[in-house]
């Protein structure tokens, strides 16, 4: 029997006033009327809490545009769950914060699209600059973590240093640096957001000199650029280890992408208990362990490292989800990413950013 | 990299950072932000015991009371983990 997971990521909703180009939801939006009710997702927690997480990540989407957010925040509390709300900030008042504070919000995680008013607002579609700066002021007020959440691009990685010091001025415990994975939405954008080397050359020692500097006040996660790495990361740990994702509708997912991978059969809350679905179903299972593997991955040490990388990038490059990922050197698909580098670095013509919306 | 702790540094519990037990696995958590850290029996006695009160040499006393051959250098590797780990800061 695979070990209980850890956290549960409950995709409230796909609404959303930001319209970032690298959203990590799929290009295919949940609709309003889609998701699932306050009844379901309590019933959610508490089939999460009894198959063994004890975090809970309110995200979307904005989870603050669900009005049932203090109910569902007082139920995953009472359930011994360390509650962790993923917002963007647009909507947090003061009012509201306390009110969620006082449900049982234990950590806020707060993005940041950039530096500066101009970059992040021109990234996330709308002024939100503004009011993620106050809503770091509140969380600051109210006593309770937070971690500031930033996704790297060719736009932004340059402003690196101004980033980390925003993190620092709002307050943040830990500060997320996390370099675009190209899924969905960033994979319909990568030739405006793929970073060049030198830019990665620059940031490198600019976020390892913060993070000496830092230590013991603010952590900072660095989540590499994987295209440019000879090593694929270690995707979730593994498939179907610590983490389960339940989306807006109710579909449950091995990784926050999975929908990508065409061929998985993804199993519904509506339809079936999470206990039968991160045990049994074909779609958790099928990347567990190491019998799915294929050479290279197979005969390689590092598999223990890294579980063969991205499933969802391997079906996304090769068109085989148990392919060895293409960004390890040791894939024999390696020459794609190359390709895929060498064209979209620095493209000719850079195309306009697919900014997200409901279609 | 693990800083090397005092025994008369006082260690006491992260904001943010919540000490449950978990039925589901029988044994006692530590929740923080992105973590869970699963305790042994050590463990979980050394994170009560992180009362801002307390220093480390004190709370190697309260174990070596309890439990046999717990070495004070046990409960300072044990600690600088938690530090490590952003569990528990120490004053002192």
């Amino acid at each position: 029997m695979a070990e209980a997971p850890f956290g549960l990521l409950a995709e409230l909703t796909h609404r959303c006033p930001l319209q970032c180009g690298y959203c990590s939801n799929p290009v295919e939006l949940v609709r309003r009327n889609a998701e699932l009710d306050t009844e379901s997702w309590r019933r959610v927690f508490d089939q999460a809490r009894s198959l063994g997480a004890l975090q809970i990540h309110l995200s979307g989407g904005e989870p603050l545009l669900r009005p049932d957010l203090p109910e569902l925040v007082t139920h995953a509390n009472s359930l011994g769950c360390y509650v962790n709300l993923v917002t963007s900030g647009v909507g947090l008042s003061r009012d509201r914060l306390r009110d969620l504070a006082s449900h049982g919000v234990d950590h806020v995680q707060l993005s940041l699209q950039d530096a500066t008013r101009e970059g992040n607002d021109r990234i996330a579609g709308i002024k939100a600059f503004d009011r993620k700066v106050e809503a770091a002021a509140y969380i600051r007020d109210e006593g309770l973590p937070l971690t500031v959440n930033t996704v790297l691009h060719r736009q932004n990685l340059d402003n690196i240093a101004g980033i980390i010091a925003m993190a620092e001025e709002m307050g943040a415990e830990r500060l997320e640096l996390a370099n675009t994975q190209y899924y969905g939405w960033a994979l319909r954008n990568r030739a405006v957001l793929l970073p060049t080397r030198e830019q990665l050359a620059v940031a490198d020692p600019i976020v390892a000199a913060a993070q000496e500097r830092l230590r013991g006040r603010m952590e900072i996660v660095y989540v590499i650029a994987d295209y440019h790495e000879a090593h694929p990361k270690p995707c979730m740990y593994g498939w179907g280890v610590r983490q389960l994702t339940v989306a807006p509708n109710g579909d449950v997912l091995p990784c926050p992408a999975a929908t990508v991978i065409s061929s998985l059969e993804i199993e519904n809350v509506r339809d079936s208990s999470l206990h039968e679905i991160w045990h049994n179903s074909p779609s958790f299972n099928a990347f567990r362990g190491f019998e799915w593997m294929k050479d290279p991955c197979r005969s390689c040490p590092r598999k223990e490292i890294d579980f063969g990388g991205c499933r969802c990038q391997a079906f996304q490059l090769t068109g085989d989800a148990a392919n060895t990922d293409p960004v390890c050197s040791l894939s024999p698909s390696r020459s794609t990413v190359d390709l895929i580098l060498e064209t979209e670095m620095t493209p000719a013509e850079v195309p306009a950013m697919a900014m997200r919306k409901m279609t | 990299m693990t800083s090397v702790i005092a025994l008369d540094a006082v260690p006491h519990i992260r904001r943010g950072v919540k000490c449950a037990y978990d039925q589901i696995r029988s044994a006692h958590v530590v929740l923080f932000p992105e973590g869970v850290l699963v305790l042994n029996e050590t463990a979980a006695s050394v994170v009560s015991l992180c009362d801002g009160a307390r220093s480390v040499g004190d709370i190697a006393l309260v174990l070596g009371d309890e439990y046999d051959g717990v070495e004070p250098e046990d409960v300072v590797e044990l600690v600088a983990r938690l530090v490590e780990r952003r569990v528990v800061d120490v004053d002192g």
